[in-house]
């Protein structure tokens, strides 16, 4: 989330989207229906109707996997009628920003495209620099290659007609939603959208989120109380788990991980290290040398030296084209590249895309080590369905660990809230947590290679590692501490002094840090995590802004991009919902992207720091699938043609090849569907199928579909129906209902269908088996996020 | 004295009610009551109906106001009456089978001594379909109000749990004031919106519909005979 939970109670209209916020978010309609108390419009956009839909005040269908194809006839519908924020968008975002000639789209496909790779040369898409490097603008916009042109010509395609025959919405619906959502493309009116896996998981996820950044943009709707761009994380503590790295193409704090080829860390930082020559850029990535050294001192402690490049050879490296996310990984496995398998807290065999592909990989482990409180789908592989274990040679270690209310330690949520939790009860048997396991587990690693040698044993052996697990010592490492006495911007530090914050952290190593965006989260006043103040200054109480609850990053900042909330001479757009101002040569209210004067002093900085020229980007040169979003068909499309452009799927999506690698057509598998979680569910299930209340509420698995189509196959409501895929076939319970109705692709019926994913063959019994055994295995280009919300299946009558 | 003024209250605010069920497992959490065996029909209504382990339970129904879709839900459970049928139905048989708590209103039942109370004397008082008995040990129960809970100052376990404040409760008095200013601003939007049988129940339901939509159980089966 750019901006927090309590936040939401500003906004004038909510757009929920890609999300069933109210089924799985529930505490998050307390801050809805505060915001709709006050006069704030609700309105929600799903395939299915939702228990979110219940309590809209505007709900309307479309057909999955067209969310772009939606809200781009929405960004058209902005241009069009002006309902755009101007200052905002010539003053903040990079709308005014002139694109080079060699810029073009025809097609379906942006200039740049390679036909044998199926990927773009980004060099197409750069910014014209003026002679001191800086981008050119011209903030009337009008210029013919300015980036605001361009988007209003790539978006003239997306027509009300157009859009309707490509999402199924009606046309006065789509009217609907974008003349109330564009309402708030004023300085006293705030949007915001609130979604989740229904924009993300699709081979369009990231350009799902950008097309409503750019919307947001326009609108003048980020950095505002009441706006932003909000991910509704799925579990309390994803966003503190996305902080922390657990994804393979980041370091903690979104430090990229080295690829093989930058050999030393010099030509790594050179590589990663963003340069602008804009002096009004804070380009705030231009610290990347001190947050990476810091990180380094921190994994490697006094190991680490200037001499031996603060021991960046010891850190592992990417293979420069290789591919290591989630689906990539169970490639591998099943292609019997990966021997051994730590599924920690997870169960694949139920959540992971194409699970059967998941499960069959399994067979080829030596050994998997399950980690969880629960035995689940992906421990008990072996003696599921379709499996004989005599064959299979697996060998599968249970290690049941401490369930989160058993430890101590901090979560972050969706709103980069980092709290701490402290232990409520202590696990049974003595069990460890986590935290214990992973500490002892390499302890032990690193006695081996004491004892036995082996190829490269420095990273191991050299690792700054505790004897035993201590969340708080962990907590102190990852804000980071002072390395030796020193003086930073002509402050004194002694040796084992937290740093205060990112502003302080060297690159001569001095300092370590284990993620620098939680730098100023244990501060030598202590662990602000564990604040439980609610005192507020008035400003902050107006918009619900509690600064001395918990901590925030970055440093203790509630909304992010906040000086975009105020004009250029730091009087904010809205004085009623006031973030920040500036009065009497100071800014109040939350901490200010940046201490800065306002831009008019001509002393200040551009709003968006984190991007290298300091503007919100509504064209984005650096994903993988084009500056601009476009819709492209999900992979498995019900339809023949894409009705916007010539390209059917996404030109640069790349597929699986493997024998469990099918992919439907339409023809077999005429019915689009979709999977999605349950208040009475969590997740893959581990939690509450073994919690009997809960499987009271939902004991099964099923599918629910429209009266039409069970009119057409002659399903009753609550028979047993099988739901077809090339992956699989699972047997599931019609729920027939009026949520879901077909709609009109083009000239096409479509049918929709959506199964809940929670369950699995192992517990409860009869409950049935996993949804994700129907789903393909493809992903978004830039991310790889699976595409399980746009599929094909048939469904029979059994 | 006007009793119906005094006492506790529920008001459930079926306006926002989402039907999350969190109210439904709250009260199976508060009085450790054990699951009972359900199937998935084709609803999310589970379990479909209340149970001699099961006190309160979210219907579901798909329906139309105004010519609108709505789906619409129903948290159901006992209503406390201020004169309670089932109270005066039972005295006939066993004299105190059946409480009403005078400081809270809350109508409690005597497991022990309500065994010797057939069922269907029960069942045919009340006027919302609540009571459930189990065969084998002839016991009987319903929702108490959470009344250990509400004696020690606490709310009842599902108003605590409920994240939309749908579920309210507190002094009579209060719940009927607030019963009364909800019902005002959601008239703007819903005409028919109603507060149901609130004059005579402790559980005031604010509908935005006539009850009948929601389930033939919201409103009392025969209007309420003055006393």
């Amino acid at each position: 989330m750019t901006n927090h939970w309590i936040d939401i109670k500003n906004a004038n209209v909510i757009l929920i989207m890609g999300s069933n916020a109210g089924e799985n978010h529930p505490i998050s309609f307390k801050w809805v229906l505060k915001a709709k108390k006050e006069g704030a419009t609700l309105i929600h956009v799903d395939p299915r109707y939702t228990r979110t839909s219940a309590l809209a005040d505007f709900y309307t269908h479309l057909r999955p996997g067209t969310d772009i194809a939606f809200l781009g006839g929405m960004i058209n519908y902005i241009i069009k009628n002006k309902k755009y924020f101007k200052e905002y968008v010539s003053e903040y975002t990079n709308a005014s920003f002139i694109v080079n000639k060699k810029f073009d789209f025809k097609n379906g496909l942006f200039s740049g495209f390679n036909d044998k790779t199926h990927s773009y040369d980004k060099s197409f898409w750069k910014f014209e620099l003026d002679e001191n490097g800086v981008p050119k603008k011209d903030k009337s916009l009008k210029h013919p290659r300015c980036v605001f042109q361009l988007l209003k010509k790539h978006f003239s395609r997306y027509t009300l007609d157009k859009v309707s025959a490509v999402t199924g919405t009606p046309k006065e619906d789509l009217l609907k939603v974008y003349k109330i959502y564009s309402s708030t493309g004023v300085g006293n009116r705030a949007g915001t959208c609130m979604y989740a896996m229904g924009w993300t998981q699709h081979t369009v996820g990231v350009q799902n989120i950008r097309t409503m950044t750019i919307i947001q943009l326009l609108l003048g709707n980020i950095g505002i109380s009441g706006g932003g761009v909000n991910a509704l994380r799925g579990e309390s503590n994803v966003q503190g788990s996305t902080d922390h790295a657990i994804l393979f193409h980041i370091l903690p704090g979104y430090l990229k991980v080295p690829k093989a080829s930058m050999k030393d860390l010099e030509t790594y930082l050179n590589k990663v290290t963003p340069k602008s020559s804009d002096p009004m850029s804070a380009n705030w990535w231009g610290n990347y040398p001190k947050y990476m050294v810091s990180i380094l001192k921190a994994f490697y402690g006094d190991n680490a030296t200037k001499e031996n490049d603060f021991c960046y050879n010891y850190l592992p490296k990417l293979d420069n084209k290789t591919n290591y996310s989630w689906l990539s990984l169970f490639d591998a496995m099943y292609r019997e590249k990966i021997k051994g398998f730590f599924a920690w807290g997870q169960n694949p065999a139920v959540s992971g895309a194409d699970a059967q592909k998941n499960r069959d990989a399994m067979e080829k482990l030596d050994w998997m080590v399950n980690v969880n409180i629960f035995e689940n789908e992906t421990g008990s592989f072996w003696k599921g369905p379709g499996k004989n274990p005599k064959k299979i040679k697996t060998e599968v270690f249970f290690l049941p660990c401490a369930v989160s209310v058993e430890k101590e330690g901090s979560i972050t949520n969706s709103g980069r809230w980092m709290q701490w939790r402290y232990k409520a009860a202590n696990p049974p048997n003595g069990l460890p947590g986590d935290g214990e396991i992973m500490v002892d587990l390499m302890n032990k690693i690193k006695e081996l290679y004491k004892k036995d040698g082996g190829v490269f044993p420095e990273p191991i052996l050299k690792l700054n590692w505790p004897n035993k697990y201590d969340s708080d010592k962990v907590a102190k490492i990852v804000n980071g501490y002072f390395m030796k006495d020193t003086v930073v911007k002509g402050k004194k530090f002694k040796k084992g002094d937290q740093v205060p914050s990112f502003a302080y952290l060297t690159d001569d190593g001095a300092t370590c840090s284990g993620n620098w965006l939680y730098c100023n989260s244990y501060t030598n006043k202590g662990n602000m995590a564990k604040r439980r103040d609610k005192t507020q200054t008035d400003i902050q109480k107006n918009i619900g802004l509690f600064p001395k609850w918990a901590w925030c990053w970055p440093v203790n900042r509630r909304i992010l991009y906040n000086r975009a909330s105020v004009d250029l001479n730091g009087k904010p757009w809205n004085p009623d919902k006031t973030v920040i101002v500036w009065k009497n040569g100071k800014w109040h209210g939350d901490v200010p992207d940046g201490g800065w004067p306002p831009i008019a002093t001509g002393k200040g900085r551009h709003p968006f720091i984190m991007r290298k020229h300091g503007f919100g980007q509504v064209f984005g040169p650096g994903r993988a699938d084009g500056p601009f979003p476009e819709f492209y068909e999900p992979l498995e499309s019900p339809v023949k043609k894409n009705l916007l452009n010539r390209q059917k799927s996404n030109p640069v999506v790349k597929t699986f090849n493997t024998p469990d690698d099918k992919y439907a057509d339409y023809h077999k598998y005429p019915i689009v569907c979709t999977t999605f979680r349950l208040t009475e569910h969590w997740q893959s299930g581990i939690l509450t199928r073994w919690q009997p209340w809960l499987v009271e509420a939902q004991p099964a698995v099923f599918v629910e579909i429209s009266e039409e189509l069970a009119k057409e196959k002659r399903i009753k409501n609550g028979e047993m129906v099988l739901v077809e895929s090339p992956r699989a076939n699972l047997k599931a319970v019609a729920m027939v209902t009026k949520r879901l109705a077909p709609m009109k692709i083009g000239k096409k019926k479509v049918h929709v269908a959506g199964l809940p994913w929670h369950f699995g063959w192992e517990v409860p019994k009869g409950g049935g088996d996993a949804a994700n055994l129907l789903t393909p295995s493809v992903g978004d280009p830039n991310t790889m996020i699976p595409e399980t919300k746009s599929f094909l299946v048939n469904i029979r009558k059994l | 004295m006007n009793l119906s003024d005094k006492g506790k209250s529920f008001f459930i605010d079926l306006s926002v009610c989402m039907g999350c069920k969190a109210c439904q497992i709250a009260c199976k959490e508060w009085h450790e009551l054990p699951a009972t065996k359900t199937e998935q029909t084709g609803s999310y209504e589970n379990p479909p109906d209340l149970n001699f382990y099961t006190y309160k339970t979210v219907h579901f129904k798909e329906s139309k106001i105004n010519g609108k879709f709505r789906w619409l839900f129903f948290p159901e459970q006992c209503r406390h009456c201020i004169y309670p049928a089932c109270k005066d139905a039972a005295d006939g048989y066993v004299k105190g089978a059946i409480i009403k708590d005078k400081e809270t209103g809350a109508v409690v039942f005597n497991v022990e001594l309500l065994k010797k109370v057939p069922f269907e004397v029960l069942i045919t008082a009340c006027p919302y379909n609540i009571p459930r008995e189990d065969k084998k040990t002839g016991k009987k129960s319903k929702c108490d109000m959470c009344i250990d809970r509400v004696k020690d100052g606490l709310k009842p376990l599902c108003v605590k749990t409920c994240p939309n404040n749908a579920m309210n409760f507190g002094d009579r008095k209060d719940m009927l004031n607030l019963a009364n200013k909800r019902l005002k601003e959601v008239k703007k939007e819903w005409p028919a919106a109603q507060l149901v049988d609130s004059g005579d129940i402790r559980v005031i339901y604010l509908a935005l519909d006539k009850p009948t939509n929601y389930s033939k159980h919201l409103a009392a089966a025969t209007p309420f005979k003055p006393y």
